[in-house]
């Protein structure tokens, strides 16, 4: 019961921290390497907006989600619109960024127990004979609901459609109206609002420390290598198997496992089916 | 409303180049001078720069400039079969750690612990990455960061060889003119090899591979062969600079593994010029001592080469050298259009 209890959320953990990822790869194709640390710094806003400027959680969470969607944005049109078709240059380029913002927090000295982010609602509940903080249940609740919202938005809304367009054909795409400049900005500053997100709803399961940073990004390159960088089904079936893995082999061997059971996953799928379970779109162009 | 008149910047080979492209090259001693500058300068600035500096802290500077040059320079060659990795710790830490093994726990001396280490630990990593040549570009990358990251963590986890201590006091050089020059040498060797490798015909494929690899797989050469061997040279010359560290400092460690030794050769090759050996030697010479400079902002400094990386990329994406080399070639005047 504790193994499918925990499975579940930790699907749910990793399925959050790869969807911004894989949103914006899958649109503009932009590997975004600082995804961890976006997650890292929309937590430490809204942190600092609580705790030194006095602003109520909700309210700081939302200028958080705001804020580091401005930041990709503004990252993408600053920066990334130079490099636009190096794909080596982008990414070496967000792997930089990303160092710069972790590295910095880490200079402010924001990491600890004194960093913690309040639970939505504390407590926990019986199921079977374990018991569950609302939390995590919280967590299953958003990370499914965020699924069906960003599959409505894409395939509802004009902008969802765009996005789509640009990632099946740029030069179509853009022949019919559609800026790819512009599309591909707002998919960044989405994947990096969608990095909030899960940072705002998982971080209360723990303190927050600078390392995660580059934790999280190994999550959810490993997320994506697995389940196809692109789909969100393989995304879904990459967090169950990984999620599952990890805590079947948590519960059975040691805690310290987990990231043999990552690495494993990823080198055998990389072996035998190097564009990911559900991987499609650019299998022949890109991977391999 | 009148025209202003506008400019434009010629550039023009200067004659001196024109001639010695070709085999009038002998003609005269000041072609042969102007060849061979460029090449004798370095060679004999980096012989001559322990002696300049001496033993002390620049000395060290010294040395760990040309580690991590030959770092980037390993980063360059991979670069060039279009390998792009974002893991030359993999190399560094897994050098480092079979010297550091060998040296601790058999107790082997220097002079077979860094053969050993370099061979033995650039075959361990050939092995890791073999799974994933077939991989290009950015996915190629993704694997190369998180590969570190999780030995970083497998290391720490499990308790294996020294765990988060690490092992600590093995053997050092005998002195330290040894170490600098042996780097040094290593240094110039790889330098004016790859560059020699990369014009024969094994580097003709190698080129030919990261233009259009279905082309020269088309011509019935098996590139993951060819990818394979590189990225066993690559990694011999990484993981030889990680063992040399290591005996440097007597230290192994987690540390090894970490971001920096990534990022510092990464800038360096970067901001030199991507593209050209030289280039990245230029760019971690000029990175390195500025970065001990800036010692006092501690663990801002790995923040610091991310942003001069970004800037680089940005600004300059030619890289120094090119800019250096265009100049020494050509002359540039302004003619009016």
């Amino acid at each position: 019961m504790e193994i499918i209890i925990y499975g579940i959320t930790n699907s749910v953990t990793l399925t959050l921290i790869a969807l911004g990822f894989s949103l914006t790869f899958g649109i503009s194709g932009l590997a975004n390497f600082a995804h961890g640390a976006f997650y890292l710094l929309g937590g430490i806003l809204t942190w600092v907006f609580m705790n030194h400027l006095g602003v109520p959680y909700f309210l700081s969470a939302i200028i958080s989600i705001v804020a580091v969607g401005l930041f990709g944005f503004f990252l993408y049109w600053g920066l990334m619109l130079r490099l636009r078709g190096l794909a080596i240059n982008e990414v070496i380029a967000t792997l930089a960024t990303a160092i710069v913002i972790i590295e910095v927090l880490r200079y402010l000295g924001f990491s600890g127990f004194t960093y913690v982010l309040p639970e939505f609602i504390k407590g926990s509940v019986q199921i079977g004979n374990s018991w569950v903080d609302f939390q995590r249940i919280f967590l299953v609740g958003i990370g499914i609901g965020l699924i069906i919202f960003l599959y409505l938005f894409i395939h509802r809304t004009n902008i969802g459609l765009s996005f789509r367009a640009i990632s099946q054909n740029e030069r179509t795409a853009i022949s019919l109206g559609i800026d790819s400049d512009w599309t591909a900005a707002l998919s960044l500053s989405f994947g990096s609002a969608l990095a909030v997100i899960a940072g705002l709803v998982i971080l209360p399961l723990g303190s927050i420390d600078t390392q995660i940073g580059y934790d999280i990004l190994i999550s959810a390159l490993a997320v994506g290598i697995v389940g196809g960088l692109e789909s969100v089904p393989g995304i879904l079936v990459a967090s169950i198997i990984l999620g599952f893995g990890q805590i079947i082999v948590a519960t059975f061997f040691k805690a310290q496992w987990q990231t043999v059971v990552t690495l494993i996953a990823i080198l055998v799928i990389l072996t035998v089916k190097p564009s990911g379970i559900f991987g499609k779109y650019k299998e022949l162009e890109e991977r391999v | 409303m009148v025209e202003p008149y506008r400019y434009r910047k010629e550039r023009i080979d200067r004659g001196i180049k024109a001639r010695s492209d070709t085999i009038y090259m002998l003609s005269s001693y000041r072609e042969m001078i102007y060849i061979l500058l460029p090449r004798i300068l370095p060679i004999s600035l980096l012989l001559f720069f322990p002696i300049a500096v001496g033993g002390g802290y620049w000395g060290k500077v010294l040395f760990y400039s040309c580690t991590f040059a030959l770092l980037a320079l390993s980063w360059e060659l991979m670069a060039s079969v279009g390998l792009i990795s974002l893991g030359q710790a993999l190399f560094f830490g897994v050098g480092s750690y079979v010297a550091g093994g060998f040296n601790y726990y058999l107790k082997w001396p220097i002079i077979l612990t860094v053969p050993v280490a370099t061979l033995g630990g650039s075959f361990i990593c050939t092995l890791l990455l073999i799974p994933v040549l077939r991989l290009r570009g950015v996915y190629f990358s993704m694997v190369t960061l998180i590969l570190p990251l999780l030995f970083d963590h497998l290391i720490e986890t499990l308790e294996i060889l020294g765990g988060t201590h690490g092992l600590l006091s093995l053997t050092p050089f005998p002195n330290h003119w040894l170490a600098v020059y042996t780097a040094i040498l290593a240094v110039i060797l790889c330098l004016f090899g790859f560059r020699r490798l990369i014009h024969e015909d094994y580097g003709f494929v190698l080129r030919g591979i990261r233009e259009d690899d279905r082309v020269v797989m088309a011509g019935g050469i098996n590139i993951y062969w060819y990818k394979a061997q590189t990225i066993f040279i690559a990694g011999a010359v990484g993981c030889f600079a990680g063992a040399l560290m290591t005996h440097y400092y007597q230290f192994v460690g987690r540390s090894d593994f970490a971001l920096d030794n990534t990022i510092l050769p990464l800038a360096g090759a970067v901001l030199g010029g991507p593209g050209n050996f030289a280039g990245s030697v230029l760019g971690t010479f000029i990175l390195v001592p500025l970065s001990e400079a800036l010692r006092a902002l501690g663990g801002l400094r790995i923040a610091l080469y991310s942003l001069i990386l970004i800037g680089a990329l940005a600004i300059l994406p030619e890289g120094i050298f090119h800019y250096l080399e265009r100049k020494y070639h050509q002359f540039e005047r302004i003619v009016s259009i």
